[in-house]
């Protein structure tokens, strides 16, 4: 019992640090930004230590309320919600430490930290829980919360993408509400693993595919999925740029990506038919958004088509249903995290500093701001897939799984969309931090400490990111959190060997 | 007539909320705090007690709902609702567990039982009900720029 009273305290710290803020960070000036600071510096170090548990004692479960699970809800540790718990806080933190100096410009910082904080708690209760009705409302959280934030600049075309994100992330968890209707229907449970129990015992009928086909919309428009990824262009460059690079790099995955995995691989089981359609909608995400990403000029906005992109390799490497694909996908997954809240924070100090997000405006920062230039260049580096860099570990395995399972045709789109990838970012290089510095911008000067350090940690974990693939670091969190999808429905046999500890 | 009389709607108006308006806030009360043993609970007396004064600026204008919610107050007490939520279900800790229902569940059907459920319920409607009329005074007071720059 003991190691696992950890698990409600990924819940219960950041709702904490949110009602705490809102409630007297208006009386006391600096109270925001320390208790923000603290919640996510513990959340960052919990999570790693979550690792190092799952490690020494397997699978860590929680009876919320001594209610036993199926009957009451249960929380869950196991290998792949502890290695999203560490991306997800690890973002987050570095997040907080930026969001220090760039939130002065707004005026309500309290506000931001409450909503940003709900946020986070909204991803990591849908990372920890083992109940489905409770991911849907964790779900909600968060996604509300970031309705919120895209629009905190309360701008026209701030509050036109807000409004546009929330019409369509409202459709989104509809369809997901409608798919664990159908499925309480069907298995007469709501814990996750007790459904995955019944499903193995009265196999698939057509309901399930039906609810297959609801959470592919749901999740996928999450996930922004191309065709369901409208919202995304829009919404991640209106917010400001801590909470796009939180969007980008956690929020598709937490929400998306994560709950996408958990429920095919652990709770409904993948089937031929699933996995052709996961790498048949990664490729064409990859493609498309792709292809649309090379001509934007916006900054942000290319980097949030990029986003979509990358996340279609995730999809891929998952979809694949290998071993080698889903620790791939995985891996990327973890590198996608890091360089691109990484680009999005760099291009908030570009904003921060001119002013401008038009790339055509730009040029020759990197003589004006050296740390932003060279923290920019490692993280177009890393997501172009050129080595050493974290991204072409990632990309690399991806493009040798889909070999390996004989899909040729995806290993070439792959290549190809890597090569498109190297093009985009070279592109921003070019336009934004090398060449001559324009007569406007001589005044300019680099970003506050916090920024800088911020965006530095995070191009060091993009230089080492390929460590992760060490034997043993990848014995204790790759490889852990690739082996609970491999399992897939066996998922509940773990389970319930957890809970009758 | 006081000067606060002038805004708002008209007489009839005026003078069936001043009647009723303590009514609703009383069946608010009564909805949350007998929510653990017939229908109802923190989440729907919230919304009726909100409703309350919502129908208060409705008939009377913004400046007489504000005397008795201001906004500063409603905003304190969404965050107190939550920050009371969130300690209750903390000090579950001391049985054990996250949640617990650790005090004495009493006898059933009594207004004193279940433990900690009508605690809950307060937390919530505090919640609700400053977050719902938040929520209406913003939608009141936000001004559409549109038409402006065009």
């Amino acid at each position: 019992m003991g190691a696992s009273n950890i698990i409600p305290l990924f819940v219960v710290i950041p709702l904490a640090g949110a009602f705490l803020i809102s409630l007297l960070g208006k009386k006391i000036k600096g109270l925001a930004d320390i208790i923000g600071v603290i919640s996510g510096l513990s959340l960052c170090v919990l999570s790693f230590y979550a690792v190092r548990l799952y490690n020494i004692h397997g699978v860590l479960t929680y009876s919320v309320g001594a209610w036993m699970p199926p009957i009451g809800i249960g929380m869950i540790i196991d290998g792949l919600s502890a290695f999203m718990l560490v991306t997800v806080n690890l973002v987050a933190f570095c997040v907080v430490v930026y969001s220090l100096n760039y939130m002065e410009k707004y005026t309500a910082k309290g506000k931001f930290y409450t909503l940003f904080f709900l946020m986070l708690s909204g991803m990591n209760g849908v990372i920890i829980t083992g109940d489905m009705f409770n991911l849907f409302v964790f779900l909600e959280i968060a996604a509300v919360a970031s309705y919120a934030l895209v629009a905190f600049g309360t701008e026209k075309h701030e509050l036109e993408a807000a409004f546009k994100y929330a019409v369509m992330g409202t459709m989104g968890s509809l369809f997901v509400l409608l798919g664990i209707a159908f499925l309480y229907g069907y298995t007469s449970t709501l814990n996750m693993a007790d459904m995955g129990a019944v499903i193995s015992r009265k196999g698939t009928g057509n309901i399930v595919l039906m609810v297959i086909i609801l959470f592919l919309m749901g999740f996928g428009l999450k996930a922004a999925l191309v065709p369901f990824h409208a919202w995304l262009p829009d919404a991640h460059p209106s917010a400001p740029a801590p909470i796009s690079a939180m969007l980008s790099g956690v929020l598709i995955k937490a929400l998306g990506v994560y709950a996408l995995c958990r429920i095919f691989y652990n709770v409904i089981g993948v089937s031929p038919l699933i996995s052709s359609i996961l790498m048949f909608m990664g490729t064409l995400s990859m493609v498309v958004a792709g292809l649309l990403a090379i001509g934007q000029w916006d900054y942000k906005r290319l980097l949030a088509y990029s986003s979509i992109s990358q996340i279609g390799y995730i999809i891929l490497g998952v979809g694949l249903g290998t071993p080698l694909g889903i620790l791939g996908g995985l891996f990327h997954l973890f590198n996608h995290s890091i360089f691109k809240s990484l680009l999005f924070l760099n291009s908030g100090a570009v904003e921060y500093t001119t002013g401008t997000r038009d790339l055509q405006q730009m040029g020759g920062l990197a003589h004006k701001m050296p740390v932003t230039g060279a923290t920019g260049l490692i993280g177009s580096m890393s997501i172009a897939g050129i080595p050493p860099f974290s991204g072409f570990w990632s990309k690399l395995i991806i493009i040798i799984a889909a070999v390996e399972a004989q899909k040729f045709a995806y290993a070439f789109w792959a290549a190809l969309i890597s090569i498109l990838t190297l093009a985009m970012y070279v592109k921003v290089l070019k336009y934004a931090f090398l060449g001559n510095l324009a007569e406007k911008w001589k005044q300019i000067k680099e970003v506050p400490i916090f920024m800088k350090l911020s965006m530095s940690t995070l191009a060091i974990i993009c230089m080492v990111g390929g460590v992760l693939l060490f034997a043993n670091i990848n014995d204790v969190f790759l490889n852990r959190a690739s082996e609970n999808l491999l399992q897939g429905r066996k998922y509940a046999v773990m389970v319930f060997k957890g809970i009758r500890q | 007539m006081s000067r606060e009389h002038e805004k708002g709607m008209s007489l009839i108006v005026k003078t069936i909320t001043r009647l009723t308006v303590g009514l609703i806030l009383l069946y608010g009360i009564y909805i949350v705090s007998h929510g653990h043993v017939s229908p109802g609970g923190g989440f729907a007396g919230g919304v009726i007690i909100a409703l309350s004064f919502i129908h208060l600026m409705l008939a009377y204008g913004k400046e007489v709902a504000f005397k008795r919610l201001s906004r500063t107050v409603a905003s304190f007490f969404e965050s107190l609702g939550a920050i009371m939520f969130l300690v209750i279900a903390i000090l579950g800790f001391t049985g054990g567990y996250f949640f617990l229902n650790f005090i004495a569940k009493g006898e059933p059907f009594k207004l004193f039982s279940a433990g900690i459920i009508p605690l809950c319920n307060i937390a919530i409607c505090l919640k609700v009900g400053a977050g719902l009329f938040g929520i209406f005074v913003a939608l009141v007071l936000l001004k559409l720029e549109s038409g402006e720059k065009k």
